[in-house]
C-alpha cells in the first residue's frame, strides 16, 4: 500500500502529476479508455489506484468509461477518467447525465489537433466551446486550463473538491504539451491538501427529496446503498427526481442546474494576473498559450508595449465580469489560443465594441511562439 | 365504496412506487409482467433489498427503474450496463439488476453487454425483448425476426435477427435463461436464481407489444400469448445454438447457462489487491 498523497520533489509529467492530483484527492475509481496523449494518466493511474484500494477498469470505449465513472460516482466514490478529442467527443451524452441527474465526477481532455483524428500527437486547444456547449441542451458547467505539471496537479484537486461541492462534471482542459511536459512537481504533505467530499443528506429517509436544493442551490446527495430508495434519471424531473414533464418542470428544473453555477460565480471563477495593473494591452490566454504569452508579455513591454496577461485558471464560467471591468480602462484585447477563434469569441462578447479585441491562433500542432504574439501586438498596437 | 379501495394492497405495493402510478405502458403490454416478476423474484430471493439497485436505460422496459421503490438509475440509451459496472466495482456489497429493453441493451448497448459478460461483472441482466422499438412507434430492432413489418422495414425486415442466449454464452455469461412473460413462475424462479448467482446473469423474456409489433404484423396480445402456450418447448441445458427463435418450428425456454467462474471483482482483488486476503489469514 502507498499513501494517496505522494509527498515530496518529483519530475514527471503533466499526465502522471494529473493522476497523482486525482489519488491525492481521494479519487478512487477511474474508468478509462487508450487515446493519445492521455494515455499516460490512464496508465498511471490503473496501476497507482488499487494501490490506495481503488479500482481501474478500461472500458470497452469512451462511453462506456465515462458511463461507469458516473455509475461509481452515483455509489459514492470519486472518480475520474481521461481522454482527448475523438474520445471526448463519444463522452458527450452522459456529460449531459451527469449534469442532469447533478453527478460528481471529473472529465480530463488532454488536447490534440482536430477535427477527426487530426494530429493524435500534437496538441491543440481546439475543443473549449465543445468543453462548454458538447452536449445537448442548455447547461452551466465548470471548466479549468492548467498551465504547467505542477498546476494540473493541484488543478485535478480543485476539480474533485469543486464537482463534489456542487455535483457536477468538471473538465480539465488541458493539452499534449503540458500533458507531455516533464517538470518539477512538488507534492505537500496530506495534511495540507484540502479536499471536499458532497453534501451528504441528513433526517428521515422517508422524506428525503434528493434534489432540493439545499442554502447554496446544491442539493444533499444520497448514494446507492443507502436506503434512501432514491429515483435517479435524466428525465426532466423534479425535486423528489421523479419524471415531470411540463414546461413549468423543466424550467424548475433548469433554474436549479444553472443556478448553482450561476449564483456561485465568485466561489468557482479563479484567474491570474500577470503584468495587469498599469497595462494597456490585454493578453487573455490560458493553458499551454498562457504559459507561452509570459515571455510575449515581458518581450512587449522590453519594446515599450505595456502589455499584460490575464489567464484565465477557470475558462468555463466565463469571468465575463472581469473583462468587462478591464474593458473599461485598457485599450484593446488579444487572447492567445491553439484553435481559429473560440475563446476570442467570448472575449469580444464580454467587451462589447467598447475598445478592440484581436485573436492571435492558429489550428493547433504546435505552440503559439512568443515572437508572433509581440509582433502582432506591435502591427495592432497603433489600431489600439 | 372509495375506503374500502383504499385498503386493498398490492402483495408487491411495499415495492413499487405507488406515487408514480398508471404507469405508461400500453394495455396488453407485456413489460408489466416481466417487472413484477422481477419485483417477486427480489423479494422471495431473501437479498437485502437496502442494497439492491435496479439500473435501466432508455426505452418503454428502461421506465421499470422509475417505478421500484429501490435505489434506481434511468440512465442514456444503452448505457446502463457500463453504469452498473461502474457502481458494482465502486461497491461489491451492491446487488444490482438491469432491467432494460432488446433495443436498449443489444443494439445500442449491444457491445457493453458481451464486454460486461466477458468480464464476468456480477450483475443481473433482465432484457424484455418484444422484437421492436417501441417507445419510438415500433421500428425494427436487432432482435427483429427476418420478414416482419416496422415503421422502417415496411415490406418485411430483410435483417437476421440475434439469439441472444447464444451471444450471452459465447461472450461468457454464467448464467443465461429464456423465458415468456406467460411463464412468470418459471422467469420469477429464474431471476430469484440470478439474483442469487455471483456472475454475469442474463435472463431473456419474450413479451408482446401489441400496440407497435403486433398492429402492424397483425398479431393481438392474445395471439402471442397462444403462441408462447403453443409454440415454446422447455428444454433446460440445451446449447444455445439451438435457441434461434422461430414460431413455427417452435422457441425453446429454459435454463441454458449457470456455472461457476470467478468474478471481475475476484480476479481484480487476486492480482492487484494480494496482500489483503494474505493478511486477513496471518490474522487468523
Ligand atoms: S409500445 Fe409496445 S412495448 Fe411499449 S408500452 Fe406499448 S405495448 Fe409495451
Amino acid at each position: 500500500m502507498r499513501q494517496a498523497v505522494l509527498t515530496g520533489e518529483h519530475f514527471i509529467t503533466g499526465d502522471v502529476a494529473c493522476a497523482e492530483g486525482a489519488l491525492a484527492a481521494g479519487c478512487l475509481f477511474f474508468g478509462g479508455y487508450p487515446i493519445t496523449p492521455a494515455t499516460e494518466i490512464t496508465e498511471h493511474i490503473s496501476s497507482q489506484l488499487p494501490e490506495v484500494g481503488g479500482t481501474f477498469i478500461q472500458m470497452e470505449d469512451e462511453i462506456a468509461a465515462l458511463a461507469a465513472v458516473i455509475g461509481s460516482s452515483c455509489a459514492g466514490v470519486k472518480a475520474m477518467t481521461a481522454t482527448s478529442g475523438p474520445g471526448f467527443s463519444l463522452m458527450m451524452e452522459n456529460i449531459g447525465l451527469a449534469i442532469c441527474t447533478e453527478t460528481p465526477c471529473v472529465i480530463v481532455n488532454v488536447q490534440r489537433s482536430g477535427p477527426s483524428t487530426g494530429l493524435p500527437t500534437q496538441g491543440a486547444q481546439g475543443d473549449m466551446m465543445q468543453a462548454r456547449w458538447g452536449s445537448h441542451g442548455h447547461y452551466e458547467i465548470i471548466v479549468l486550463s492548467p498551465s504547467s505539471p505542477q498546476e494540473i496537479f493541484y488543478q485535478t484537486i480543485t476539480a474533485f473538491n469543486l464537482s463534489e461541492i456542487y455535483r457536477l462534471p468538471v473538465i480539465i482542459m488541458t493539452d499534449e504539451m503540458i500533458g507531455h511536459l516533464s517538470e518539477r512537481v512538488i507534492i505537500p504533505k496530506a495534511r495540507a491538501i484540502k479536499t471536499v467530499s458532497r453534501p451528504r443528506p441528513k433526517g428521515r429517509k422517508d422524506r428525503f427529496k434528493p434534489f432540493k436544493p439545499g442554502p447554496n442551490g446544491v442539493a444533499p446527495m444520497a448514494i446507492a446503498g443507502e436506503g434512501y430508495n432514491i429515483h435517479v434519471t435524466g428525465l426532466t424531473h423534479d425535486e423528489r427526481g421523479y419524471p415531470d414533464m411540463t414546461v413549468e418542470g423543466q424550467d424548475e428544473m433548469m433554474s436549479r442546474l444553472t443556478g448553482k453555477v450561476r449564483q456561485n460565480l465568485d466561489d468557482i471563477i479563479s484567474t491570474e494576473a500577470y503584468r495587469l495593473d498599469d497595462a494597456d494591452i490585454v493578453i487573455v490566454s490560458y493553458g499551454v498559450s498562457a504559459r507561452t504569452s509570459l515571455a510575449a508579455v515581458d518581450e512587449a513591454r522590453k519594446q515599450g508595449i505595456k502589455a499584460g496577461l490575464l489567464r484565465l485558471i477557470t475558462v468555463w464560467p466565463f469571468p465575463e465580469a472581469q473583462i468587462r471591468r478591464l474593458a473599461k480602462r485598457v485599450k484593446g484585447f488579444f487572447t492567445v489560443e491553439l484553435n481559429l477563434g473560440q475563446i476570442h469569441l467570448e472575449v469580444q462578447r464580454c467587451v462589447a465594441g467598447i475598445v478592440p479585441t484581436f485573436l492571435i491562433g492558429h489550428p493547433g500542432g504546435t505552440i503559439m511562439p512568443p515572437e508572433r504574439v509581440v509582433e502582432t501586438l506591435r502591427a495592432r498596437a497603433k489600431i489600439t | 365504496m372509495n375506503q374500502v379501495n383504499k385498503q386493498i394492497k398490492h402483495p408487491l405495493d411495499d415495492l413499487l412506487r405507488t406515487d408514480r402510478i398508471p404507469h405508461i405502458w400500453c394495455p396488453g403490454c407485456g413489460i408489466g409482467t416481466a417487472f413484477s416478476s422481477c419485483l417477486t423474484a427480489l423479494k422471495s430471493s431473501g437479498i437485502d433489498l437496502k442494497k439492491t439497485v435496479m439500473i435501466s436505460g432508455i426505452g418503454c422496459t428502461g421506465r421499470g427503474a422509475g417505478y421500484v421503490k429501490l435505489d434506481s438509475y434511468h440512465t442514456t440509451h444503452g448505457r446502463a450496463i457500463p453504469f452498473a459496472t461502474g457502481m458494482k466495482l465502486a461497491n461489491p456489497e451492491l446487488n444490482i439488476v438491469v432491467f432494460s429493453g432488446d433495443g436498449d441493451l443489444f443494439a445500442i448497448g449491444g457491445n457493453h453487454f458481451i464486454h460486461a459478460a466477458r468480464r464476468n461483472v456480477d450483475l443481473t441482466v433482465v432484457c424484455v425483448n418484444n422484437f421492436n422499438y417501441g417507445m419510438t412507434g415500433g421500428q425494427v430492432a436487432a432482435t427483429t425476426p427476418y420478414g416482419i413489418k416496422t415503421t422502417t422495414t415496411t415490406k418485411g425486415n430483410s435483417e437476421t435477427p440475434f439469439n441472444l442466449p447464444l451471444l450471452a454464452y459465447a461472450s461468457g455469461a454464467t448464467y443465461v435463461a429464456r423465458w415468456t412473460i406467460l411463464h412468470a413462475r418459471d422467469l420469477t424462479e429464474s431471476i430469484e436464481e440470478a439474483l442469487l448467482k455471483r456472475g454475469f446473469s442474463f435472463i431473456e423474456v419474450l413479451s408482446p407489444c401489441p400496440v407497435n409489433y403486433g398492429r402492424r404484423n397483425k398479431v393481438s396480445a392474445l395471439d402471442t400469448l397462444k403462441l408462447y402456450q403453443e409454440k415454446t418447448i422447455i428444454k433446460n441445458r440445451v446449447h444455445p445454438m439451438e435457441l434461434d427463435i422461430d414460431f413455427e418450428r417452435g422457441v425453446i425456454l429454459g435454463k441454458f447457462v449457470d456455472e461457476e467462474k470467478p468474478t471481475f471483482m475476484d480476479r481484480y482483488d487476486k492480482i492487484y489487491r494480494p496482500m489483503e486476503p494474505m493478511e486477513e489469514e496471518q490474522a487468523l
